[in-house]
């Protein structure tokens, strides 16, 4: 009975249709995307305020680190693909093959996380920190600015990939990501910055058992289409961090 | 409440085409090798290199934006308000640039 009443009052135009005649968790997302497109052209903006306003900025990419750069921009845009072809066999109900299309696009996450982590320890032994720059002294910036926009939007990979990990596997993610998490604690030398790192994995898993233990559900075609739309904006904004921080400062010839 | 469940609306459009994903995908590939190829080669001067490689990357970000997060299909308000609002506000930005080229002409260390 309930429902004629809301049916009726829905027919009735009491309440307004969406503004962007779409669900509101679509919205919702897009709107989160938005502020956190600020974000990252705040740390793009400042990062290029650097390199402009600083005559010997470091040039520290050579070969190795392009072609090691393109290998993760190639990994994020192929991501993107089965991140699409997720939604679209979630579209049609497909459980088995959203399932294997999510998991492909976490592997291509996972993979860039890893290549990305294997540049900041190669960068860091160089003697990059956010306060020190082996290659001018008087630019400590370089590594502050890079580390913070990097940093950012590693995180916001990690994050993305447990994000699909739990639309995919749902409750079963937990005990992947808790091993992930202890075996990378364990295995991870503790002067690693990355030994530290990877306690955002528990972080993660924590505030995924609480979503996952108080609204229990099995997520929908909207669902992987939200997660989804997060995805592609990690993927986005990758697009100009790969030519501002690493095309910029090439040393190749 | 049948006309707004959730499962309707998503049946009204499937059977989509994956084609134009693949060619999108293709085409941000290919625009990826253009730029490391101009970066490698270092063609362009700095400055100048700059504008290009960020004229190629908001085409790429306007491909990923109108196909994989579907904006293009979306309804022609939602479209133009995030985009405007987006535009507009990360414009904003650029009064810091005014700056940085400052302390470039007064030769500041």
């Amino acid at each position: 009975m309930a429902d004629v009443a809301v049916d009726h009052i829905a027919a009735s135009g009491v309440y307004e249709p969406s503004l962007f005649g779409t669900y509101s968790k679509k919205i919702g997302m897009w709107l989160f995307l938005l502020s956190d497109s600020l974000t990252f052209g705040a740390l793009l903006f400042a990062y290029s305020y650097g390199r402009i306003s600083t005559p010997n900025w470091p040039t520290p990419f050579g070969k190795s680190s392009i072609i090691n750069a393109t290998i993760m921009t190639g990994c994020l845009l192929s991501s993107s693909v089965t991140m699409v072809l997720a939604v679209l066999a979630a579209r049609v109900s497909d459980r088995k093959k959203t399932l294997l299309w999510l998991l492909a696009t976490m592997f291509f996450g996972t993979a860039f996380i890893v290549l990305h982590a294997k540049e900041w320890t190669g960068l860091i032994g160089e003697g990059l920190t956010p306060f020190n720059n082996p290659w001018a002294a008087n630019v400590p910036q370089f590594g502050g600015t890079f580390f913070t926009l990097t940093g950012m939007h590693m995180l916001h990979v990690t994050l993305g990939v447990i994000y699909l990990g739990v639309v995919a596997l749902r409750k079963k993610f937990l005990p992947v990501l808790l091993v992930i998490w202890l075996v990378g604690w364990l295995v991870i030398p503790a002067g690693s910055v990355f030994h530290t790192g990877i306690h955002v994995l528990l972080a993660a898993a924590i505030v995924a058992a609480i979503v996952l233990f108080l609204k229990p559900k099995i997520y929908d075609a909207h669902d992987v289409e939200v997660a989804g739309l997060y995805w592609h904006f990690v993927d986005l904004v990758w697009m100009f961090i790969f030519p501002l921080v690493y095309l910029m400062s090439t040393k190749v010839v | 409440m049948h006309h707004i469940t959730p499962g309707r609306a998503i049946a009204a459009h499937h059977e989509e085409s994956k084609t134009p994903y693949f060619v999108v995908w293709g085409a941000l590939l290919v625009l990826t090798a253009i730029e490391v190829v101009l970066a490698y080669k270092q063609v362009f001067r700095p400055l100048h290199m700059l504008e290009v490689l960020m004229a190629l990357s908001i085409v790429k970000s306007a491909l990923i934006i109108g196909y994989f997060m579907h904006l293009k299909f979306e309804a022609a308000t939602m479209k133009w308000i995030l985009m405007i609002s987006l535009v507009l506000c990360l414009t904003l930005m650029f009064v810091f640039f005014a700056d940085a080229f400052r302390i470039l002409s007064l030769g500041a260390r």
